[in-house]
């Protein structure tokens, strides 16, 4: 019963920070698989939507995007890239934003964790690192949909060290994004956030055609090169569907590299100003 | 009113203490000093009380001391190490309960405690252990898997605290533990720290209640705009009002005159208008209020109530500043 007699003693503080990191990455996987059902739900229902309307509805009744026969076979394999990136971008939203605006809200949960022996931005980084590992597995959830449900045929022609290269930095650049709208969105800005941010993201990202065939808006082409979604959506065009044209590869990593800095640097400083008097 | 014991014991440090602060200063955005030059030391195994209105910087003093708010000057040391250069060893030492309801509630009871202790390097078997023998030990084994949100505020707070000290700190912190309880649950807390107390524990509670710092502290810092206004014992500090009795009087008319006129009241050391009422500190209570009565009834005041108590801490804070906790 005593207290004293066994008080903690002190560690080396890289030891403790390494600890506390492991312990709250281990808490947030705890609770992702306690709610696995609602974490697969809530990642296929857009992509599973989309993918079934625009590849499986729309051949079989002979209207939409790319007509049928080789133009909806290229549809239906253009929008596989599209679809896993936004997965990743969603997973930024709604497993790093979202709980953290509750964390931050009026509950101040995020307490217990800032106040672990590591210091803040470690914490920060650790949700930027859950909320890949959780893009991640939502990229795996949603790629056999993309790929299986479409009426016509979906030719890929996968680049292995580009999409291994491609998925943890597009995952990571999601999650920072999603660290960087949790620490600043206050509760009731929520629907705001998804008509500002997320809504035009997603449909200006390059998901649903290639980034290269806006050559006919150029204003538009250079404008959404300040979207984080547009080189992640090229970076898996480039890894799974090469057919299609594609932003130099050397442009994707930079992209993608430049905007995971940003990102985090934002998402960190605004997570130090909410933790920190 | 001056009172001795504002310089006397607070400028004194004590060797050896686990917590210090020296010359504490936060100045908030703007200009708001929420802690002034605060000089604080507290020694092992001591529960040591902050006590003040509304918005005296407690919270704000527990916060520079636990690393969330970075001082404006002055130092902060716990373990005589300075928090500020030495987060991460403080962090280790020290356990924390908020004034409100911070529990993770994507977690159950048993899993918040569970996952402290792993925040702080501990195995899974010891923390698992560490978890279960913590929630039979404060009453809660039967709540281990219910949700945070289904806990009344009492148990809340019980678990709340049961987390903080999962990882044996050196020092606790408690801001405001017995805010908006029910006084049942509220006797059910003091018990626990009263045990955690005997178990050796160091004890930083901060608090308005007057009753909470004389029960459960063995000294009490008395702060009010960020500043430390006295620091001692309950007892010395009650001694310090200089008198042994304290009559309340309510009555119609200027209170201020009736104030005038009771100081001339035998025994009477001093008035003070506080909260709608006079209250009257004197040296000796036999056969008191009826004279109290006869005295501002022949001064022409009609007197609606009247009441009779010893000193409180309250009457500390009244001394001191003319007002009471609560306003
Ligand atoms: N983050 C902040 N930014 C600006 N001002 C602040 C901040 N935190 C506290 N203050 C101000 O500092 C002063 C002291 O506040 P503090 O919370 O420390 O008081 P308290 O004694 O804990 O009060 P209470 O009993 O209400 O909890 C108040 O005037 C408060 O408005
Ligand atoms: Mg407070």
């Amino acid at each position: 019963m005593s207290v004293s007699t066994r008080l903690a003693e002190i560690r080396p503080a890289r030891s403790a920070s390494i600890d506390a990191f492991w312990g709250m990455l281990l808490r947030d996987l705890t609770v992702l698989r306690r709610s696995m059902g609602a974490f697969v739900v809530r990642t296929i229902a857009q992509p599973l939507m989309f993918v079934f309307v625009f590849t499986y509805v729309f051949p079989k009744i002979g209207q939409g995007v790319g007509g049928q026969g080789a133009g909806a076979t290229a549809f239906s394999s253009l929008l596989v890239p599209g679809v896993v990136a936004i997965a990743c971008v969603f997973q930024g939203i709604q497993a790093v934003a979202l709980p953290l605006v509750q964390e931050f809200g009026y509950t101040r949960e995020i307490e217990d964790r800032v106040m672990a022996p590591l210091p803040v931005w470690g914490v920060a980084i650790e949700k930027i690192t859950s909320g890949a590992l959780q893009g991640a597995l939502a990229s795996v959830v949603v790629f056999p949909l993309a790929t299986f449900i479409p009426a016509t045929p979906v030719r890929l022609d996968i680049n292995w060290l580009e999409l291994l290269t491609f998925l943890p930095l597009a995952t990571a650049v999601g999650a920072a994004l999603g660290l960087a709208i949790g620490t600043r969105a206050e509760p009731r800005q929520v629907p705001l956030v998804f008509s500002i941010i997320v809504i035009p993201v997603t449909f200006l990202g390059a998901t649903y055609y290639p980034w290269a065939q806006l050559d006919p808006i150029p204003w538009l082409k250079w404008a959404v090169l300040l979207n984080p979604l547009v080189y992640m959506s090229e970076g898996f065009r480039t890894a799974l569907t090469p057919q299609f044209p594609h932003m130099p590869v050397a442009a994707i990593y930079l992209g993608m590299a430049g905007f995971l800095v940003f990102l985090g640097w934002l998402g960190i400083a605004g997570f130090k100003k909410r933790v920190l008097s | 009113m001056a009172v001795e014991t504002a310089e006397a014991p607070a400028s004194r440090p004590i060797e050896n203490a686990v917590i210090q602060t020296r010359a504490l200063t936060k100045v908030f955005a703007g200009s708001i000093r929420a802690v002034d030059g605060l000089d604080l030391s507290v020694s092992e195994g001591e529960i040591f009380g902050l006590l003040g209105p509304n918005g005296a910087g407690k919270t704000t003093t527990v916060g520079m001391l636990t690393t969330r708010v970075l001082p404006t000057s002055g130092d902060a040391l716990v373990a005589g190490m300075n928090v500020v250069e030495n987060p991460n060893a403080a962090k280790q030492l020290i356990g924390v309960v908020s004034q409100s309801n911070t529990l993770d509630r994507s977690l159950s009871v048993w899993d918040n405690l569970y996952f402290h202790g792993r925040y702080f390097g501990m195995s899974a078997p010891d923390a698992r252990g560490r978890a279960s023998e913590l929630l039979e030990r404060f009453r809660l084994s039967d709540r281990a898997a219910a949700e945070i949100d289904a806990l009344s505020g009492g148990m809340a707070q019980r678990v709340m605290l049961a987390r903080s000290i999962v990882h044996r700190p050196r020092i606790l912190f408690l801001d405001e533990p017995t805010a908006g309880l029910d006084p049942q649950s509220r006797l059910a807390l003091w018990d626990v720290l009263s045990e955690l107390h005997s178990a050796g524990q160091t004890i930083l509670l901060t608090t308005h209640y007057m009753e909470e710092a004389e029960q459960l502290c063995h000294r009490v810092a008395i702060m009010d705009h960020g500043k430390l206004l006295a620091l001692d014992s309950p007892t010395r500090l009650k001694e310090s009002v200089g008198a042994d009795t304290e009559v309340r009087v309510a009555a119609d008319g200027d209170l201020e005159k009736l104030a005038d006129c009771l100081r001339s009241f035998e025994g009477a050391t001093h008035t003070a208008v506080v909260d709608e009422s006079v209250r009257v500190y004197l040296r000796g209570s036999a056969g008191v209020l009826p004279r109290v009565v006869d005295h501002a009834e022949g001064a022409g005041f009609t007197v609606k109530d009247l009441s009779l108590s010893e000193p409180t801490l309250e009457s500390v804070f009244i001394n001191l500043t003319g007002r009471d906790l609560r306003e």
